[in-house]
């Protein structure tokens, strides 16, 4: 038992500038119906069996209302959770997760948060469009671990338009003072669709240069190291134990359902997307009981691929033993060539039976992934 | 027999067409087919004479085509008609003074906006050289801003022709065009010429087909061709027997024969257009015709660059296309060279600019080759100190300074037609690029031609672009060949991370040395992406740093971006980023993109 279930809710009471996930304003949407052919997908999903984490993403879980939610939660519950399960995560925003949305959690065996913080920079919140300020996380914060929630973790976001080194490290510090055991940091990607996309078209959006976003980057490792948490992934910082299993799922190349509208999932070799628009999503649910519309039989090529550049972004790295279990062939009969010459650009160490990223390479990790793809 | 012939001859008339780029001469050529009825509606693609895509989309005519068309006059005749397409750039001007002299009249098409501009002015001349008719036609009339009686007065003052009998016309909605046909008919001369005399028949255009071997384009001016024939080139003495003749109108029909007069091709299973060149003459082997045709001129390139693949697994795929190319392109020559920087290529000399684009694109697109191109260089003459002379036509290979004695560059004779207002800014412009001043002429009383002698190489690098803005688009460009003189000309060397690149290497005028060097090391700059490490750009001449900048190290490339499952999007990133990478040529240890090694030389009037 290996695989994850993601289960995905497309809903947003607001928008932010930066966001292009699947996702629609919740006014007006046909969010019951969505429960319950989200209930009847994971149903389909969960007769193929049992997942050993769960994870609620969006969108913004929170969004729905308190009734909404716990019919959420009690799908979940009822398709997906066992004794085995190793983690429940819900992501949360500050400003809708209600105490009483806590105490859901709590009941029905959610073991972590994910809170949508961003920044602790309220003229940066207002800039990117979120609906909280930098106290109403803190209090989030401190009302989660009120409710008994020990495992939470913070998403921050950096490299954002009118983004100071200061800003940023006074966030870093902030973070830091709450003391979750775990922060997830990702840096601007400007993408079509989105409110930032429109604005860099028309010139209106200054960002942070190249050796700005370098020198954050940087400083985000040192200063969370520096609190105890240790980067073990490109994007992730934990104490030790408090890794994202969920996610881990992603970086060790494993399996996970993908439920929800716009899903992604990975299941028997074949990665799949669902149907993203909401009625589409509802109506192919009704129709057949799940709603994938793309879907790609992973190649054995894909597969070596894959193992190298999504499992490089694990600080720890490949192991060449498991590659060559899930593979059937010794990395250095496909990727000989390429580990030695990324170890000469000092992007790539090699040590027991671990293959990982140098620090120079964390920096400049696409460099070293691009020489993974085999085509 | 002979009267019939005769008869034929004098209901013969050849024409071309000249105008302006954008002037509608495509357009019209279209009406008269149409009116003659060579094709039906339903096999009339807009612009049927432009044949080659790259000529619809940049809206020039590079090959020549030559239609015959039966015109039902309504007098009751039954007229011949050829129209000889003239390609419409200056790189081809000697093609275009072929086809004039293979003609006895023209029609000269200015847009009734526009008005005359200094292209169709050269081609004008050219054409009352070569004593053709030439019949006015002042298109686009239904225009709102045209004014034919401006563009009437223009044509009389500038080019000297009468133009009270000249035809208002729309060739996009038809209107003039049975007074065109009329006019042609009228005033231009049926073709003179003996169809007893030994054969003469001056070759206009040439091209292969991998079928039929050259098909050459003629016009006969003095005797008959037929099928069987012995015919020998006069100029290249190469003999070969004729399998074919016939005209295009514009489907492929077999003739029995060609007489005089007559605009058709004519097939020898003949291998190169080597053998064919435009200007030589075509007679018969057992029974020559004194002298050959006038005007006979071996085209020469004016510029050369380096052509490389970026695979450079690719070089026999280039070598083979070229010479593909070169079947069907008699004015292309290349050969083999070798860079440092970019490994084995070809050294490719060119008509002009426009010439090395279009090869250039049909390489890229027809072959599939991706290509890096030098910088085009011009032919330097260089005296040595022991007394001889070197031509030098990739500045990489021009020798060290100490065994200079001299350097001389080619200069053009360049013509400016421009708006009076501009003659200040213009002479300004001519000025900056070295050029010296020859004349000025005042047309009428709104424009005037200035006259500069120029180097080559000032026109070829951003000239045209300059003259333009400066002018706010109205003045026109035309410009010949003038002979070569001495100038205080330099190598000036790129370096990447401390290495020469020799594909960067340009000559350049001392004087504009430093500036020159400064924008290239600032454009390179720009171009070349960072790096894993720090990539110092210099400019130098001999040992001596005139110019540098710095390419900073990459710093941060990482998708830190929360994707969760999607892992396509990751791998369309990094394919992505694969992809960009291919195009790229690694000299040295630097990867440099295809579009940095034309920097040297492409810089728009800000940088």
């Amino acid at each position: 038992m290996t695989r994850g279930a993601y289960i995905h809710i497309p809903f947003c009471d607001h928008i932010c500038f930066y966001c292009d996930f699947n996702k629609v304003f919740i006014k007006n949407q046909p969010v019951d119906d969505y429960l319950l052919a989200l209930d009847r997908e994971m149903a389909h999903y969960a007769s193929m069996g049992p997942a050993k984490t769960i994870y609620i993403g969006g969108g913004t879980p929170t969004a729905l209302d308190e009734e909404q939610f716990e019919r959420m939660l009690d799908s979940a519950d009822r398709h997906f959770m066992h004794s085995g399960i190793e983690e429940f995560t819900v992501e949360a925003n500050p400003e809708s997760m209600t105490d009483e949305k806590l105490c859901l959690m709590k009941k029905y065996g959610v073991t972590r948060l994910s809170i949508g913080v961003q920044s602790f920079d309220d003229g940066l919140l207002k800039a990117i469009g979120r609906a909280h300020g930098a106290e109403d996380a803190k209090e989030a914060v401190r009302r989660a671990e009120d409710s008994g929630f020990d495992n939470v973790t913070l998403d921050l976001m950096f490299a954002l338009p009118g983004q100071t080194e200061t800003s940023l490290q006074e966030s870093l510090e902030a973070a830091a003072a709450l003391g979750t055991p775990h922060v997830s940091i990702y840096s601007l990607q400007i993408e079509p669709k989105t409110i930032f996309f429109n604005r860099m078209k028309s010139g209106k959006l200054r960002l942070p240069g190249e050796d700005i976003e370098a020198d954050m980057y940087g400083r985000i490792i040192f200063e969370l190291e520096k609190h105890g948490l240790h980067q073990y992934e490109i994007s992730n910082f934990a104490k030790s134990g408090y890794e994202g299993i969920h996610n881990s799922l992603y970086w060790h190349n494993e399996e996970y359902y993908g439920i929800g509208a716009g899903a992604h999932g990975y299941v028997d070799g074949r990665r799949y997307a669902n149907a993203g628009p909401i009625k589409k999503y509802i109506g192919l649910v009704a129709e057949r009981g799940y709603s994938e519309t793309l879907s790609h039989e992973v190649t054995s090529r894909e597969k070596m691929e894959e193992e190298m550049f999504l499992g490089l972004r694990l600080l720890k790295g490949v192991s060449k033993k498991r590659f060559q279990e899930k593979t059937g062939r010794p990395i250095k009969s496909i990727y000989g060539e390429q580990i030695e010459r990324l170890k000469a650009q000092g992007l790539l160490k090699e040590s027991g039976d671990r293959v990982a990223l140098t620090k120079k390479g964390v920096f400049l990790g696409n460099n070293a992934f691009e020489a993974f793809l085999l085509s | 027999m002979a009267e019939n012939i005769n008869s034929r001859q004098s209901h013969i008339r050849n024409f071309s067409i000249i105008a302006h780029i954008d002037h509608g001469k495509s357009t019209l050529a279209d009406r008269i087919l149409e009116a003659t009825q060579a094709l039906t509606k339903r096999e009339m693609k807009e612009q049927t004479l432009d044949a080659m895509d790259l000529e619809r989309e940049r809206g020039i005519t590079i090959k020549l085509n030559a239609v015959e068309l039966t015109y039902k006059a309504p007098d009751g005749e039954t007229y011949i008609f050829h129209l000889i397409d003239t390609p419409g750039h200056v790189d081809f001007s000697y093609e275009v003074s072929r086809s004039l002299a293979a003609c006895e009249g023209a029609l000269l098409v200015v847009d009734a906006a526009q008005g005359v501009e200094a292209q169709t002015l050269a081609n004008v001349y050219l054409a009352l050289e070569n004593n053709l008719e030439v019949i006015p036609v002042i298109n686009k009339i239904d225009l709102p801003n045209a004014d034919p009686d401006r563009v009437k007065k223009e044509i009389e003052d500038v080019i000297g022709l009468d133009a009270s009998e000249a035809v208002l016309a729309s060739a996009k909605t038809g209107i003039g065009t049975d007074e065109i046909l009329k006019q042609i008919i009228e005033k231009i001369p049926a073709p003179q010429g003996d169809p007893d005399a030994p054969l003469r028949a001056l070759i206009f255009d040439s091209l292969y087909d991998s079928y039929r071997g050259v098909v050459v384009y003629v016009r006969i001016v003095d005797g008959t061709v037929k099928v069987g024939d012995r015919i020998r080139m006069m100029a290249s003495g190469k003999t070969f027997e004729v399998t074919e003749v016939g005209v295009s109108t514009p489907k492929i029909e077999a003739r029995d024969r060609l007489s005089v007069g007559d605009v058709g091709f004519l097939t020898a299973s003949i291998k190169s257009v080597h053998d064919t060149r435009v200007g030589d003459t075509v007679t018969h082997a057992d029974r020559p015709a004194a002298a050959p045709l006038p005007g006979y001129r071996r085209m020469n390139p004016m510029v050369y660059c380096g052509l490389y693949p970026i695979d450079t697994a690719r070089y026999n795929d280039l070598r083979e296309a070229l010479g593909r190319l070169e079947l069907n392109d008699a004015a292309l020559q290349y050969e083999p060279e070798t860079s440092e920087a970019l490994g084995f290529g070809f050294r490719c000399g060119f008509l002009g600019l426009l010439h090395m684009d279009i090869v250039q694109e049909r390489l890229e697109r027809e072959f599939n080759i991706d290509l890096i191109a030098t910088a085009p260089s011009v032919i330097y003459k260089v005296g040595l100190t022991d007394g001889s002379t070197v031509s030098v036509g990739n500045p990489s290979e021009m020798p060290e300074r100490k065994f200079i004695a001299e350097v001389e560059e080619p200069f053009v004779k360049a013509t400016i037609m421009t708006p009076n207002d501009y003659v200040g800014a213009i002479m300004e412009l001519c000025q900056k690029k070295r050029g010296e001043f020859k004349n000025m002429e005042y047309l009428d009383e709104n424009r005037t031609n200035v006259i500069y002698d120029l180097p080559l190489s000032e026109i070829m690098y951003d000239f045209f672009d300059s003259l333009k803005s400066s002018t706010k688009g109205y003045a026109s460009l035309d410009y010949e060949m003038n002979g070569y003189k001495a100038g205080d000309l330099v190598k000036m060397d790129i370096l990447l991370n401390g290495e020469r690149v020799d594909a960067l290497s340009v000559i350049v005028h001392k004087e504009f040395a430093f500036d020159r060097g400064k924008a290239i090391v600032e454009k390179l700059k720009e171009l070349i992406p960072r790096q894993q490490f720090e990539v110092p750009i210099q400019a130098a001449i001999g040992q001596k740093v005139i110019a540098r900048s710095t390419i900073k190290a990459l710093r941060k490339n990482v998708l830190a971006k929360c994707y969760g499952g999607d892992v396509s999007r990751k791998r369309k990133l990094l394919e992505k980023q694969k992809e960009g990478k291919k195009r790229m040529k690694a000299v040295g240890s630097v990867e440099v993109p295809q579009e940095a090694f034309m920097a040297v030389f492409k810089m728009s009037q800000d940088d």
